[in-house]
């Protein structure tokens, strides 16, 4: 199925975006990385991993975010700003869609909740905590918004 | 001790890359280098670690039919392979030094709660953390 060279290439682009999710990372940027065509990186990318690359960005972001939330007591708008987003209202806004939970309800319920993660080094800390985002945000609105259970996931890159 | 891990094996898309890799830019040694036909036993050890031997394994025959291979120099391109964790004194030297070296970094040394942690990629894909734990 995959070339592994091809693969491994794509990985380093994963890497990036794992090193720096609060930066822009548009598909030409991404492709060069990779080696890829900027035509093909997004399929290639989703093949290899399962994700579009901006909504892998986005469970990065989303997660980054929830460890502020949990670990500091940063205002909610310096954690949107560090974790990317140019606007609180679609951080805000997001992280809800995405997680089902307020900011600001999360950071409560976080703290509240003893926690034996100490105990876990810091990468696998994040990577279960990550949002498994199936699909997209875009789609998760709408099925929460009419309480339908889609099947198909409208393609996006 | 005569009791406990010995072996912990990787798996690597090329086993001569993987040993001047681990051996040159890492600084483990060479612990077993054998061959049998198309079979190749590999491990290598830190320099401080006697009695444990990380292996460097390529899928492929005789133990993997070509596809099982396939399907497993996918997943370690892939980075799937599980997270390895190599503890060091000094995370910043030893990750300039990996880096210096001509190693693929994938996070450079942050500090957390008194740790500090950085991370690297063999080139097969393998991840490794970098981890010096506070005092």
């Amino acid at each position: 199925m995959g070339d592994p060279e091809l693969l491994r290439r794509l990985l380093r682009a994963k890497d990036r975006m794992d090193a720096a999710s609060h930066e822009d990372w548009p598909v030409r940027r991404l492709a060069r990385v990779s080696g890829v065509s900027e035509a093909h990186f997004a399929r290639c990318f989703k093949d290899a991993f399962g994700v579009p690359p901006h909504r892998y960005l986005l469970t990065r972001r989303i997660e980054r975010a929830t460890a502020l939330l949990r670990e500091t007591d940063l205002p909610i708008t310096e954690i949107a700003y560090q974790t990317g987003w140019k606007s609180l209202g679609t951080f805000g806004r997001t992280f809800r869609d995405v997680t089902g939970e307020s900011p600001s309800v999360c950071r409560d319920r976080e703290k509240a909740e003893p926690t034996t993660l100490g105990l876990v080094p810091a990468c696998f800390v994040a990577a279960a905590q990550r949002p498994d985002l199936t699909i997209a945000v875009s789609e998760k609105r709408r099925q929460e918004g009419s309480g339908t259970n889609s099947t198909e996931e409208p393609e996006g890159t | 001790m005569s009791q406990g891990i010995g072996v912990v094996g990787l798996y690597v898309r090329d086993q001569d890359e993987a040993r001047a890799f681990y051996v040159e830019k890492v600084g483990f040694r060479v612990h077993t280098d054998v061959r049998n036909g198309p079979y190749r036993f590999l491990t290598v050890q830190h320099p401080e670690q006697p009695s444990f031997q990380l292996g460097l394994f390529a899928p492929g025959p005789p133990v993997h039919d070509e596809g099982t291979a396939q399907a497993l120099r996918e997943l370690v391109a892939k980075g799937a392979m599980p997270g390895l964790i190599l503890h060091v004194d000094d995370c910043r030297a030893t990750w300039e030094r990996l880096v210096a070296a001509g190693v693929e970094s994938t996070q450079e040394p942050i500090d957390r709660f008194g740790n500090v942690d950085a991370g690297f990629r063999d080139p097969s894909g393998n991840g490794w953390k970098l981890i010096q734990l506070g005092r």
